[in-house]
């Protein structure tokens, strides 16, 4: 199993952990990711908010990278995964932005590189039996809220990821890692994604409401695949208990991370010690098996 | 409107679908089933200082739960386009400052430079203290660099933002 594996600008900032662990979980697992050379950022909802053109461009300009070295393209990052998806629907669908995006990358790119996210992989190309064979530690009945937000699933006529009201794969993934995937109600609300900074009163706001729900189902941690909805959920618990008093002190992991301690790959290869809350619940609770 | 989003305004019935699912509804002062009513009343500039323009996550939940498959969240899109192009006043937080702002790294460097976004974005709206007690923790957990971000192609970046801003014609 080879791929191009996009690994996103958070990569080499705030989603260190999540590149580390995916980079880990793959090795352990015998799937080959290859970095496209002089890979660029997709854009964000930065791009996305100002300039149609850009939205399109940024990504086409990855995925034609892509395009010559003839593999699927997988991408970790549940915001770059979308944009990428997103561009390749809207150059396909229009012959006119496909030509403009080609004069400015100065080639031509058609739409056509297959853009999967690395838990598709997982699921569909690895598969839930072989990830169960080959766990040395099982999460040991871990009660996991998993957390889907916006971007792996919404829009689902392009993205065509999951159920976009109740969504199941990653429930499926932890299950199959021995872990108890939780029915809660937040799995596809929205965290506040790229107003982190500019609208720090709105994401405080929505994050204390879905960490609030969480804690009321009994998790013990939240799984996600998106490194905004990370570091929101991750690094705004601080805030709300200024603001509010809730200590909610809810450990927020990256999937990846919860399949990397379960296949026996050591925590400081997974970035553990990078989280803001601690997982120290979680890493007592496998250990104890 | 309908032009530049694609979307045909005419079929919504103001079920408020979109509105009830909506996760900043509740702290903007306009609701997404409102903004689309007032389009309807044939509103116009007045629409783009609507709090709710730039107060949007951009969650697409809207979107996806529109009976009538209306793309209200590129209605919101379509209304941001609009608002920046006719230079509406700043919304709260300066959300296109922190937009530029991230763009401008990528331009620079073909990749996001959070240090750099963050320092231009507080330069432009004075809000140095922010978050600030969380850089020396974020500094020693990895979770930010110091420098700036190598190995991109930011020749083709380069030229994809050059073709961006001729788009937009002499006032961008």
């Amino acid at each position: 199993m080879r791929y191009a594996y996009f690994p996103g600008c958070s990569a080499e900032s705030t989603a260190r952990d999540m590149h580390q662990s995916t980079l880990a979980v793959a090795r352990a697992l015998g799937i080959d990711l290859v970095e496209p050379k002089g890979w660029t950022c997709c854009g964000a909802t930065a791009g996305h908010q100002t300039d149609h053109f850009l939205a399109v461009s940024l990504p086409a300009a990855n995925m034609a990278k892509v395009r010559d070295m003839n593999l699927d393209m997988v991408v970790s990052c549940a915001a770059c995964f979308n944009r990428m998806k997103v561009a390749n629907h809207e150059i396909a669908a229009h012959p006119a932005t496909r030509k403009q995006v080609g004069e400015a990358l100065e080639r031509d790119y058609d739409g056509s590189v297959k853009v999967r996210h690395f838990l598709e992989v997982l699921l569909d190309d690895v598969g839930l039996k072989a990830i169960s064979r080959a766990v040395k530690h099982s999460l040991n009945g871990l009660k996991v809220a998993c957390y889907y937000g916006c971007l792996l699933v919404r829009p689902p006529k392009i993205l065509k990821f999951d159920d976009p009201e109740n969504p199941m794969s990653l429930d499926r993934l932890v299950e199959a890692i021995g872990g108890q995937s939780l029915d809660w109600p937040c799995k596809v609300e929205c965290c506040g994604g790229g107003l982190s900074l500019s609208r720090t009163d709105v994401v405080v706001q929505l994050t204390d409401s879905i960490l609030d729900m969480a804690c009321r189902a009994g998790a013990d941690c939240v799984a996600v695949s998106c490194p905004l909805c990370q570091v929101n959920l991750d690094l705004r618990q601080q805030d709300i208990r200024k603001q509010t008093g809730r200590n909610h002190q809810m450990p927020i992991l990256y999937i990846t991370q919860l399949v990397g301690l379960c296949l026996g790959i050591r925590r400081d290869e997974l970035g553990f010690e990078k989280l803001m809350v601690p997982a120290s619940t979680v890493l007592e609770k496998v250990a104890a098996n | 409107m309908e032009k530049i989003c694609g979307a045909a305004l005419g079929v919504c019935f103001q079920c408020k679908k979109c509105s009830s699912g909506c996760p900043v509804a509740k702290l903007a002062k306009s609701r997404p089933s409102e903004i689309m009513r007032q389009l309807h009343l044939g509103a116009g500039n007045e629409l783009l200082e609507s709090d709710l323009v730039w107060a949007c996550v951009s969650c697409e939940t809207c979107s996806t739960r529109c009976p009538m498959g209306i793309d209200v969240a590129g209605v919101i899109d379509a209304l941001r386009k609009l608002a920046l192009e006719r230079g509406a006043p700043k919304p709260a937080g300066n959300v296109p400052l922190f937009n530029r702002a991230f763009l401008r790294t990528v331009q620079m460097f073909g990749r996001s430079y959070e240090i750099g976004m963050v320092a231009a974005y507080k330069l432009g709206t004075g809000t140095w203290m922010n978050d600030t007690e969380k850089f020396p923790t974020m500094l020693k957990k990895g979770k930010i660099s110091l420098l700036p971000p190598r190995g991109g192609d930011r020749k083709t970046v380069r030229r994809i933002f050059k073709q961006s801003k001729k788009n937009q014609g002499p006032q961008a």
